[in-house]
């Protein structure tokens, strides 16, 4: 990627007259809302052929700025208040209802971040492409057909006649996503607003849809309004951004100024908190393994209905024979995309799920050959962190419940689990007073720390951590896989850490297993594996990472 | 916001707390109102409404109407509590099972319910009537066995979301057991759809109550709206009043259970909350 090309680039586009501009836009927010706006006094604009990016963490009104630019603010609990939507000379909050249809996806389109929700689950994807162009120009069957055609080609996806009569859910999430694309620009429109497309996607398949839009963009000269929350992929694809914080604009620049020589404060943070793809020091691993997976296979069956009369089964193979050696005081990363088994990986080794053959072995007793009561002591010994921290707490528990249930089920008395709680709360950050209230009480981060704090009360000996951070704003993020860190080092746990995302694994793991369809391909200390994959998924893999340069030439520096 | 703030939104669903909290009284209050047993012939037959001290006049027998019906109210609340009570404990505990464990113990109980669920509620409920013998004890029996099933099906779905939730793998990996995850950790999380489900319930058990009662199949010791009903049936073209005001007395009293639950939805169902 070349940053001085780029900068050039987007002075000429500036040079030319804004397609879309916005100017001191205020949105509302519900009475009792944390803030009054949304979007407080938001001004900026988007020159034809330039991809802007707006980046900022949950909350920051990034998505809703775009929203309103679509007219599809949720009323009647938010709404537009003041300010101006200049879309080529025409302000579109003035603009009837009528007019705004014909707007909406025939000159201003959207793409949204999950694909099969954004797509109608009982219709073909051609006829949904059809709708659109149906719903905005009046053309004979057969040319809106093959223009059709022509769009889904225009995407690169494989065999356009047959994506043409498939269903959403016959068709992968990246497959999907090109549907979307294929749909946004089948009008040509000035403008597309893509609001995290990739987000849901793997780092691979976000690669090639990133690649896609950048194609797409410079082909039809379209301005790209592309909303995100990850550096990586600013670095990337942006030719300017915009940095958002509590429904303000605090930096708007040159993708070269903001990412390499932020002046806020918050940008700065928020750039920092990116983690690197230079691996961290690595650890000295003293070869003592504390927990062994040996041959370890699990298949998930599904069909078959009552005496096979039902669906033939399928089955899948999320676990192939799968080997890999945990170390004492070591972090081992599983690494891999959706479906490589991951997961599957993690649940068999806390025991959640029972595995079809193979072997789990912990300080040499194999775990698979025991039954639930004489599993029971190794139960504290191996604990879980969870990715969802709103899913994993229960809601009508309090933290002091939580996180005091399993030391009391194992035998502890009341007050002491209570006041070994109270420790563990301070431990991972949290005020003691914490222990009285409920999990709605506090933030994603915070309730990543209970979780911990929870798994930490039992005194394990291995930490099992399942995308701990993946559901986290990157500052957040940052925050707690310092936690992670410190309480790893300080309390010698070996952790097995689950993740999609390489740049976290760089940061945390001695060493990394990549795991694909089931099968772990390659497995070695961390900077090896960074610097000289053998295998060429994990080569794919570490090639898709976004903003790859970026934090190259980061180190660098 | 609080509960009761959410509840009082819903204006249709205060109306029917009052009108049941009136019915309730009433019933608390039967014994004082018309402390006579109230199938006692008090004076003179088929008086019309307000005549001969008689407020909602009397039947073909000289007994009073409005007293039957204060003595009623006891009889359909009570009957209409217990066998909800009955039906939401039992159906909670298959419903609980089923969508627990699942697997053959899931499939077992799903088609026992789809059994009960075949046959015709209120026809299965003179069945079982007819069977028992006529009384309380067989006409709760009856309403609580052709209830539970909607309560099972209801409580195995909530189950089945909640059991693959992280915090119940959570406490898995604790080393909790199996019902304490069931009874502590998931069932409080379902309550809401159960409570509801529960106060319709108790509506439709009156309604069933009165139905039996008016067939001659309820308690023939006991006084109830349907039982009413039923005596004046005959004399429906003469004496109007005896099966009128019973049957209001139903009508307004399950209409006011259903408000109920509807506002109890409303303000348990945090996606409905946003309604305007």
């Amino acid at each position: 990627m070349n940053t001085s090309s780029k900068n050039t680039d987007s002075v000429v586009a500036t040079a030319d007259s804004p397609v879309l501009r916005i100017e001191n836009l205020y949105v509302q927010l519900p009475l009792g809302s944390e803030r009054r706006y949304a979007v407080e006094g938001v001004s900026y604009d988007l020159a034809p052929k330039e991809i802007l990016c707006v980046v900022g963490e949950s909350g920051s009104g990034k998505s809703l700025t775009a929203r309103a630019v679509m007219g599809l603010l949720p009323a009647p609990h938010v709404q537009y208040e003041k300010g101006q939507i200049v879309f080529q000379g025409e302000d579109l909050t003035k603009v009837s209802e009528a007019r705004m249809r014909q707007v909406r996806g025939g000159e201003i389109s959207m793409i949204f971040q999950e694909p099969m929700t954004a797509l109608n689950p009982v219709m073909r994807i051609g006829e949904q492409i059809d709708e659109v162009i149906r719903f905005h120009a009046s053309q004979p069957r057969k040319l809106r057909r093959q223009l059709a055609l022509q769009l889904l080609e225009d995407v690169q996806l494989p065999d356009p006649s047959r994506i043409m009569s498939a269903y959403p859910h016959e068709l992968s999430g990246g497959q999907r996503q090109r549907a979307m694309i294929a749909m946004a620009l089948a009008l040509e429109p000035k403008v597309l607003i893509a609001d995290e497309p990739t987000t849901a996607l793997d780092v691979t398949t976000q690669a090639q849809i990133l690649r896609l839009i950048k194609e797409l963009q410079a082909k039809h000269d379209t301005g790209v309004l592309f909303i995100t929350h990850d550096f990586g992929v600013v670095a990337d694809i942006a030719d300017r951004v915009a940095v958002m914080q509590h429904g303000k604009i605090v930096e708007i620049g040159s993708v070269d100024k903001v990412l390499n020589h932020p002046e806020h404060p918050y940008t700065q943070a928020l750039t920092d908190a990116v983690p690197s793809l230079i691996p961290r020091m690595a650890k000295e691993v003293v070869s003592a393994p504390i927990l062994e997976v040996r041959n370890l296979v699990k298949t998930y069956r599904s069909g078959g209905g009552w005496f096979g009369l039902g669906k033939p089964v399928k089955e899948v193979n999320a676990c192939d024979s799968v080997n890999v050696v945990l170390n004492d005081a070591e972090t081992l990363g599983i690494v891999g995309e959706s479906g490589s088994g991951k997961s599957t990986l993690a649940r068999c080794i806390v025991r959640l799920l029972s595995t079809d053959a193979g072997e789990i072995i912990y300080r040499g007793q194999d775990l698979c050959a025991l039954d639930r009561s004489s599993m029971r002591p190794y139960r504290s010994k191996i604990q879980m962190v969870f990715q969802d921290p709103y899913a994993s707490l229960n809601p009508r528990a309090t933290v002091g419940r939580i996180i005091t249930e399993g030391p009391v089920i194992l035998g502890e008395s009341k007050s002491e689990a209570q006041s070994r709680a109270r420790e563990m709360l301070e431990l991972v950050g949290l005020d003691a007073r914490a222990f009285e209230r409920y999990p709605h009480e506090f933030s994603g981060g915070q309730r990543q720390r209970i979780g911990l704090a929870r798994a930490l009360a039992l005194q394990p000996e291995v930490l099992v951590a399942d995308e701990p951070v993946s559901a986290l704003d990157v500052s957040i993020q940052a925050q707690v896989l310092d936690l992670l860190a410190d309480i790893r080092d300080r309390l010698q746990l070996s952790m097995v850490f689950i993740t999609h995302d390489l740049r976290v694994a760089a940061q945390v793991c001695d060493r990394i297993a990549v795991m694909r369809l089931g099968q772990v391909v390659e497995q070695g200390p961390t900077a090896q594996l960074f610097d000289n994959a053998q295998h060429p998924y994990t080569q794919e893999l570490l090639d898709a990472v976004p903003g790859r340069e970026w934090s190259r030439l980061r180190a660098l520096s | 916001m609080s509960f009761w703030r959410r509840f009082c939104r819903n204006r249709s669903a205060v109306v029917g707390l009052i009108i049941l909290a009136i019915v309730v009284l009433i019933a608390a209050s039967a014994h004082l109102l018309f402390p006579e047993d109230p199938f006692k012939l008090v004076g003179q037959s088929m008086s019309p409404p307000g005549e001969n001290g008689f407020l909602f006049g009397s039947d073909t027998l000289g007994r009073d109407v409005a007293a039957g019906m204060a003595h009623g109210a006891r009889v359909s609340l009570l009957i209409g509590l217990i066998a909800t009570t009955v039906a939401v404990s039992l159906g909670v505990l298959l419903g609980a099972f089923a969508g627990y464990f699942g697997g053959w113990v899931d499939d077992v109980l799903m088609r026992v319910t789809e059994m009960f669920q075949t046959i015709p509620s209120f026809i299965f409920a003179i069945l079982i009537v007819a069977i028992m013998k006529p009384s309380i004890n067989s006409v709760i029996i009856a309403i609580a066995v052709v209830s539970w099933p909607a309560v099972a099906r209801l409580v195995r779905g909530e189950f089945l979301a909640m059991r693959n939730r992280e915090f119940v793998q959570a406490c898995h990996i604790i080393g909790m057991s199996d019902w304490r995850i069931m009874v502590r950790e998931i069932l409080p999380n379902c309550l809401s759809p159960i409570i509801v489900t529960g106060s319709l319930m108790v509506a439709t058990a009156i309604l069933i109550e009165s139905g039996l009662a008016f067939l001659g199949l309820g308690d023939p010791n006991i006084i109830s709206w349907g039982f009413q009903i039923g005596a004046g049936r005959t004399v429906l073209r003469s004496a109007w009043w005896v099966c009128t005001f019973p049957g209001i007395a139903i009508m307004l009293t399950v209409l006011a259970i259903n408000l109920v639950g509807e506002g109890l939805n409303d303000a348990m169902n945090p996606r409905l909350r946003e309604r305007t």
